[in-house]
């Protein structure tokens, strides 16, 4: 009971606090996203270098213009190449680095169930 | 000078002890019964050389002798004193160096301990692991000799990189390197315990041992790593699923799966062969993550020396070792045929089983994450990026399961379990879902998926934390460990969830105001610190219920080398962190002003720590029994 | 015999992930975009340097000939090291060069230009660096060369004599 009255009370104590989704936090989910290209390894987000910076602002200009994620994502693409996006579409240069980790998942599951488990 | 030349020769004499220890262990192996006293003495004395050649890099760092090349490249004379000698291992020909100290610590210590141990097992694993010291040992004074000498001796260093000055940093290297080399004693006794087929439950619990040391210090050695970037890196964040910071969580998977089968193989002569290649995979992880940090091969926040030669000597170091491993594990190891190797699916051994196939994947996301973007370059020349999302997408509906077994799995007895008197385990489930709908409910992102991960979790949380008060429950350490697992991944989803944050560009005297908050940019002040200029500037905030924090963010202009970094200010309390950080913007008068409020922060650290307590209460325990 | 067949082929997976990784060791790991060519030139509208007239970019290159675009700024030192290339193209009238002024302040642009000369026809000022991210650029100095409205070639960091030269047959 103790538990359920202080989570309760983090609950209400958060609730007020929270900033509402919108064009900001939109901005912010792009950028993590985008690599940096002068501090290769760091997302835009994170990075304060001058390109980091100016993509920043670029990104919120363009959500202000009406463009969607996936445009915006689509021009940057364009522009810079794949590597700048961290999310990697599925495409026929990463059908195994998507489905490997599957794949390993079900054939471990197979050997655990038919071996260890089901095994007469 | 001094330091340099007596170092250089400890190396090499370290070196020739190796010779000499394979020579007379060769020799032992045929003869004798009991392990010859020379091979004890002789491992000491390569590690004390070892010692020797170490203390004189952190002595020329020390007096920064700048006829040393690895000193003129990463210290300055204007540096404190704590730095200078942190700056031994935060390159790498000192790290390297560490490497192979803690290396020589580790066997000596092996031999120690292992009294009981059969003789042959105890000198086939130093053969082992002195052909890893070995290798070592060539790398060292081929490749990356940390004592190349410099004429005519410069006047001053080069300085090292400011944001490797930074406590947490300076011991995280250490820490890290214990984990990793511990993992090489689990690599060398499994090896030799399969030449010699010897791989029994006496075994098991002798080698739990270095498991459990390894671990601890892995899971630490990632933790201050973690911290580091949360203030020195980035904005706020902790875990970037860089590749650096994969490789190291790579091996601690491993481990950790080897940890729960030890545990399996302990009680139950079974699951022998999965032990053996996890025992090789741990330390063969390690290694390649010590090749894809050194060689520069990867592309990284963390910044590293690049030289493909030294990349090339651990990758054929590496593959040699890989090979040697599987020639041994094909050509030496017998199943045991005796043993059942079904389980009941209502048992311990199932969940650990299911646990390990888990963690397998986990492990496989990762290390394909890490590695595919090489290899595709290699193949196909095209560059990609594998950053969290994809992480994030593959490992959190797996997490789902993963946790509701962690918490159900201590619960199930050995061989045969039923789920009598298991009431509370649906109630507490039923618990846990309500609590995580009422707390994700206010969220418009992704309710359905939100509860079930929350709940999940705090399921664990819930179960875990039971223990602690219900029975008299034998199991403590394993109940810790789990009960800080849940609090971690409850503490990063909270955070994720509840952290907002205020960007904006201010000059000084200015006010940014949002509905609760409000930042007060007061006044800006300058200093001149020993190796760098300090900007400090004054914020005052005003939060929501008329609370001010005053918090001071850095920027810091090095001289030595010349760069300016930011420090973040970061006010802890147990709710939430509070984080400013500043920065310079070109050619403008106002700075870029970033403000967060980041909730159970301190959770998550104090999460991992309980989790590494929950082993090392396990290793007290081991002691106490005995 | 099973043991065997899965020895080799675990055998044969690691020597394949050896080569990757050896090959691997030769390639740098810093990523610089591909040298897109024969893109058109990007649209937006744009304040000129000089006048703060707002135009379209494809106005500007908008002739049947050959433009340079040279992105540069006066806090950059590059910059300031292949200026008088830039100076003798203008001053021959082998090509028309635009400039995109990148985040920089207007006074120290215009004393850089008082200094050194000014080669530009027109000045894109681009205060907050977002139209060199439109153009693809990442970094000052980038020139790009232009023909009826088409990037043809991209040059990143400082002109030299040899990529001058290289320009001048170019156009021809």
């Amino acid at each position: 009971m103790k538990l359920l009255k202080l989570f309760f009370i983090i609950f209400i104590i958060f609730s007020l606090n929270h900033l509402k989704a919108n064009n900001e936090n939109i901005k912010n989910d792009i950028t993590k996203n985008l690599r940096c290209l002068t501090c290769q390894g760091q997302s835009v987000y994170d990075s304060d270098s001058e390109f980091a910076n100016s993509i920043k602002i670029l990104v919120k200009k363009k959500l202000n213009e009406g463009l969607s994620k996936k445009q915006i994502y689509k021009f940057f693409k364009d522009k810079y190449g794949e590597w700048i996006l961290y999310e990697t579409e599925l495409n026929k240069n990463t059908y195994i680095l998507w489905l490997l980790p599957i794949l390993i998942f079900l054939i471990g599951g197979a050997i655990v169930f038919k071996n260890f488990i089901f095994k007469k | 000078m001094i330091y340099s030349v007596i170092g250089y020769y400890s190396l090499i004499l370290g070196l020739c002890f190796s010779l000499i220890l394979i020579f007379f262990s060769v020799r032992n192996f045929n003869n004798s019964k009991l392990l010859d006293p020379k091979i004890l003495s002789f491992t000491f004395l390569q590690f004390f050389f070892v010692v020797i050649s170490f203390l004189s890099l952190v002595l020329s760092f020390v007096f920064s002798d700048f006829s040393n090349e690895t000193v003129f490249n990463n210290s300055h004379t204007t540096k404190p004193l704590f730095y200078k000698i942190a700056g031994t291992w935060g390159n790498h020909e000192g790290s390297l160096l560490l490497w192979l100290f803690v290396l020589t610590l580790f066997i000596f210590i092996f031999l120690l301990r292992s009294k009981s141990q059969p003789t042959k097992y105890k000198i086939l694993t130093l053969v082992f692991q002195q052909i890893i010291i070995i290798g070592f040992f060539i790398f060292l004074i081929k490749t990356s000799n940390p004592f190349n000498f410099l004429f005519p001796t410069p006047e001053e260093g080069l300085g090292l990189n400011p944001i490797l000055q930074d406590p947490a940093l300076a011991i995280h290297p250490p820490i890290l390197y214990l984990g990793y080399v511990g993992s090489s004693i689990i690599f060398s006794s499994a090896l030799s315990a399969t030449s010699l087929n010897l791989i029994t439950k006496t075994w098991a619990s002798h080698i739990k041992k270095w498991v459990l040391i390894s671990w601890i210090f892995l899971t630490l050695g990632i933790l201050l790593g973690s911290i580091w970037a949360y203030y020195e890196l980035g904005w706020g964040g902790f875990w970037f699923w860089d590749p650096v910071e994969n490789v190291s969580l790579m091996p601690w998977l491993a481990l950790t799966t080897l940890l729960h089968c030890i545990l399996v193989l302990e009680k139950k002569l079974i699951l022998t062969s999965w032990v053996i290649i996890l025992s090789i995979a741990t330390f063969t992880l390690s290694m390649c993550g010590t090749f894809l940090v050194r060689s520069g091969i990867l592309n990284s926040v963390h910044t590293f020396a690049n030289d493909p030669e030294r990349g090339l000597f651990i990758l054929i170091f590496l593959f040699s070792l890989i090979f040697l491993s599987l020639f041994i594990f094909f050509f030496f190891y017998k199943a045991n045929k005796d043993t059942p190797t079904s389980f009941f699916w209502l048992s311990k051994e199932a969940a650990i089983i299911i646990n390990n196939w888990f963690m397998m994947y986990f492990l496989s996301v990762v290390l394909i994450g890490t590695v595919y973007p090489i290899f595709l370059d290699v193949l196909s020349s095209q560059k990609i990026s594998v950053g969290p999302p994809f992480y994030h997408k593959l490992i959190i509906p797996i997490i789902i399961p993963f946790l509701l077994m962690m918490a159900i799995g201590p619960k199930l007895k050995w061989i045969k379990s039923n789920l009598e008197d298991k009431i509370y385990l649906f109630i507490l489930l039923v618990i846990s879902t309500l609590l995580s709908f009422l707390i994700v409910k206010n969220f418009d992102t992704n309710l359905l998926v939100n509860t079930i991960l929350v709940s999940s979790a705090l399921y664990l949380f819930l179960i875990t934390l039971r223990d602690f008060f219900i029975k008299k429950y034998n199991n403590i350490s394993q109940n810790i460990a789990h009960f800080g697992f849940s609090l971690l991944i409850l503490s990063i989803l909270l955070n994720n969830f509840f952290s907002t944050e205020i960007i904006t560009n201010l000059k000084v005297g200015e006010t940014f105001e949002t509905e609760n908050t409000k930042i007060i940019f007061e006044d800006i002040s300058q200093k001149k610190e020993k190796n760098y200029q300090l900007i400090t500037g004054k914020f005052i905030i005003q939060n929501p219920g008329g609370k001010i924090d005053n918090l001071s963010p850095e920027l810091r202009i090095y001289n030595q080398p010349n760069i300016v970094t930011s420090e973040a200010d970061i006010k802890t309390t147990i709710i939430a962190d509070k984080f400013i950080v500043i920065n310079l913007v070109q050619n403008q008068e106002y700075f870029n002003v970033r403000y967060q409020v980041k909730p159970f922060m301190i959770w998550i650290w104090l999460s991992v720590l309980l989790i590494s307590f929950g082993g090392l209460t396990s290793l007290i325990k081991k002691k106490h029994e005995k | 015999m099973k043991n065997k067949l899965s020895s080799i082929l675990i055998t044969f997976a690691f020597v394949f992930v050896f080569v990757l990784f050896y090959k691997g060791l030769k390639n740098t790991n810093i990523y610089t975009p591909e040298k897109k060519i024969n893109n058109v030139v990007p649209l937006f509208t744009v304040d000129l340097f000089s006048t703060g007239k707002k135009v379209n970019s494809i106005e500007l290159f908008s002739a049947e000939k050959f433009y340079l675009l040279n992105i540069w700024s006066s806090w950059c030192v590059p910059c300031r090291q292949e200026h008088p290339l830039l100076m003798y193209l203008s001053k021959n009238k082998i090509v028309e060069i635009i400039g995109l002024n990148y985040k920089d302040k207007k006074i120290n642009a215009q004393s850089f230009l008082d200094e050194l000369g000014n080669p530009y026809k027109n000045i894109i000022f681009d205060k907050e660096g977002i139209y060199a991210i439109e153009w693809g650029a990442y970094g000052v100095p980038e020139t790009y060369l232009i023909h009826n409205g088409v990037i043809i070639k991209k040059y990143i960091g400082p002109l030299n004599e040899e990529l001058i030269k290289e320009i001048k047959s170019l156009i021809k």
